[in-house]
């Protein structure tokens, strides 16, 4: 097989995609405002941000597709300007719309694209049975494309941008428009990927999608990185854990409340009548929740529940963005 | 391989990928011959009777060679179509984020297009044959009007690419065809020219398809009562040079615009 895996061509250098001030200017507008990104080898960075925030731009920046108006870029080790054709040896692009032809077989678009990235006619077929077992397409290869469901389709076309084992692939917002199955089968092609080494820089508005797939989360507000971190630190950055308790009935509120208040930060615990529930933000969370529910048993008070609740990260992203906006 | 021989290789991929679709679509071949078929029975047969051409000749033996340069020169819609579609739907992105050859996309839409033209040519050909249609000026002569006619298609093809990437979506690519209509009737395709209000007649005088139609008229042998301009009277050389000034404007700007994708 004439295509090598990523780390047997690559030299070991620590990050696959460097950017630094990157900049672009459309009109008066500023769509991205020197970004400064750096990604490890063979990690999945999310790109998470609004409409509109830079991210696609970004992309096409990176991917060779939009020249920077400033900042400079690397990827792959090459730099996107000075030598984008270096650089297009070693990245595969999945767009916001699989760029996969409709009336042909998966089969035949797998070897159009082989032929394109200027494998042999041989070597082109043999790739493309690979791929269709990668992306487990083997009763779909024959058929034309046009019957596909869309995780089928942009599994196609997900395949269709690995044909040279790229270094870095970029995927614009890839599950867009498919419904749950299809995001998991699309999430669990992009896990294959970067278990062989694969850098992954994805787009997405879907903030579990990061969560679930993202190493690192860069979030992007008005052209300019307001923070990155992993998911975990994100939604740690936002506010901390939360104890929870919720009793069985209203009588035993009072002794919730009580132990709560004894592990609390701030001002004390908050009470959901409603739902029978008591919460309080704590910092050491796992001495709290120990301390919480040893005090609920020793008085012998009858627990629904007890936990510990992390904030979202939707509810990280929108104060984060809310804060950059304002900013 | 060098960079010129892989420019051509992925070209004729490229090319191959084209002719794959029409393999696939036989239907949308049918469908972009249903204009100049319909055409051709519709002017020859519900208005020829009611055409007087001049020095009595025969109104099919004049339409004919205009009806081929009129559906060689509106096949540029489709070109501008398939690439308002191929940059709508990320192909094209795609494309110019893989190692192949930048110029790739635009030649080998250009030898697709020579392609779609010649397979054109060969089914309107054999209907004017059943219609009654001949050509008269030999072997070596009609098929040098046969060239003409891919020539005004392949100069075409640069405007179509030019405005398939410059329009802003796939509907307005849709809309071309009213940009190209005037451009096919505004000609001597279905009359003279010199029958036209002056203005009129100046105009379609200089169409470029009048040039075709006129050069391939007279390589054909069919009796063409041609105007006494001198435009008019030098058709068959308009009909090589046309093709070279559209070419050496439009292919420019279709590759600037191509380009500008990139802004």
């Amino acid at each position: 097989m004439p295509v090598p895996s990523v780390s047997a061509r690559r030299g070991a250098s620590e990050h696959s995609v460097v950017a630094e001030g990157l900049t672009k200017r459309y009109g008066d507008r500023l769509a991205v405002d020197g970004l400064d990104l750096a990604v490890r080898r063979g990690t999945v960075l999310g790109l998470l941000g609004p409409n509109g925030a830079g991210k696609t731009t970004t992309v096409r920046m990176l991917a060779t597709l939009t020249r920077p108006d400033g900042g400079r870029a690397e990827v792959g080790g090459h730099d996107v300007r000075r030598e984008p054709a270096l650089v297009r040896r070693r990245i595969g692009l999945a767009g916001q719309h699989p760029a996969v032809d409709e009336i042909v077989t998966a089969r035949q678009n797998l070897v159009l694209f082989g032929r394109l990235f200027h494998l042999g006619r041989a070597a082109a077929r043999a790739r493309a049975d690979e791929l269709i077992a990668a992306f487990t397409l083997q009763e779909a290869a024959d058929r034309q494309v046009k019957g596909f469901s869309g995780g089928m389709r942009r599994r196609l076309d997900l395949a269709c941008s690995m044909i040279l084992a790229p270094d870095v692939l970029f995927l614009d917002e890839p599950t867009t428009g498919l419904d749950p199955r299809g995001r998991g089968e699309v999430w669990d092609a992009v896990r294959g990927l970067t278990a062989t080494g694969t850098t992954v820089i994805l787009t997405t508005h879907y903030l579990e999608e990061a969560d679930r797939l993202a190493d690192r989360i860069a979030v992007i507000d008005h052209g300019r990185k307001i923070t990155e971190d992993t998911p975990a630190g994100l939604k740690r950055a936002v506010g901390g854990a939360r104890i929870e308790v919720v009793v069985a009935d209203p009588s035993w509120l009072p002794a919730a409340r009580r132990a709560v208040a004894r592990v609390a930060r701030g001002e004390g615990p908050d009470t959901d009548e409603e739902a029978l529930r008591v919460h309080a933000a704590v910092d050491d969370e796992v001495a709290a929740l120990t301390e919480v529910a040893r005090t609920l048993q020793d008085e012998g008070t009858p627990v629904a529940d007890i936990g510990l609740r992390r904030p979202t990260l939707d509810e990280a992203f929108l104060r984060l963005t809310a804060a950059g906006g304002a900013a | 391989m060098s960079a010129l021989s892989w420019a051509v290789a992925d070209c004729l991929t490229l090319v191959r990928r084209e002719l794959l679709h029409m393999s696939r679509q036989p239907s949308l071949l049918a469908w972009g011959l249903g204009f100049p078929i319909v055409s051709v029975l519709l002017f020859v047969y519900v208005f020829g009777s009611a055409m007087d051409v001049g020095d009595g000749a025969d109104y099919v033996a004049y339409a004919m060679p205009g009806m081929f340069a009129m559906t060689m020169a509106f096949g540029f819609t489709n070109t501008a179509m398939v690439m308002a579609v191929e940059r709508d739907r990320g192909v094209l992105d795609r494309f110019r984020s893989m190692p192949m050859a930048p110029s790739a996309v635009v030649t080998g839409r250009g030898v697709a297009d020579i392609a779609q033209a010649t397979l054109d040519l060969v089914v309107m050909a054999v209907i004017a044959l059943v219609i009654g249609w001949r050509s008269d000026g030999g072997f070596l002569a009609t098929l040098h009007a046969f060239g003409l006619l891919v020539l005004l298609r392949f100069a075409l093809t640069w405007v179509g690419v030019w405005l398939g990437l410059l329009v802003p979506s796939i509907e307005a690519a849709g809309n071309l065809f009213a940009v190209a209509f005037p451009l096919g009737m505004v000609s001597s395709v279905f009359t003279p020219p010199h029958l036209m209000p002056d203005w009129l007649g100046f105009l379609a005088m200089w169409n470029p398809v009048s040039s075709t139609a006129g050069a391939v008229r007279e390589l054909f042998g069919n009796p063409a009562p041609a105007g006494d301009s001198w435009i008019e009277q030098n058709a068959l050389l308009m009909a090589h040079v046309w093709p070279v000034l559209v070419t050496a404007v439009f292919l420019a700007l279709a590759l600037r615009r191509y380009r500008a994708l990139s802004d």
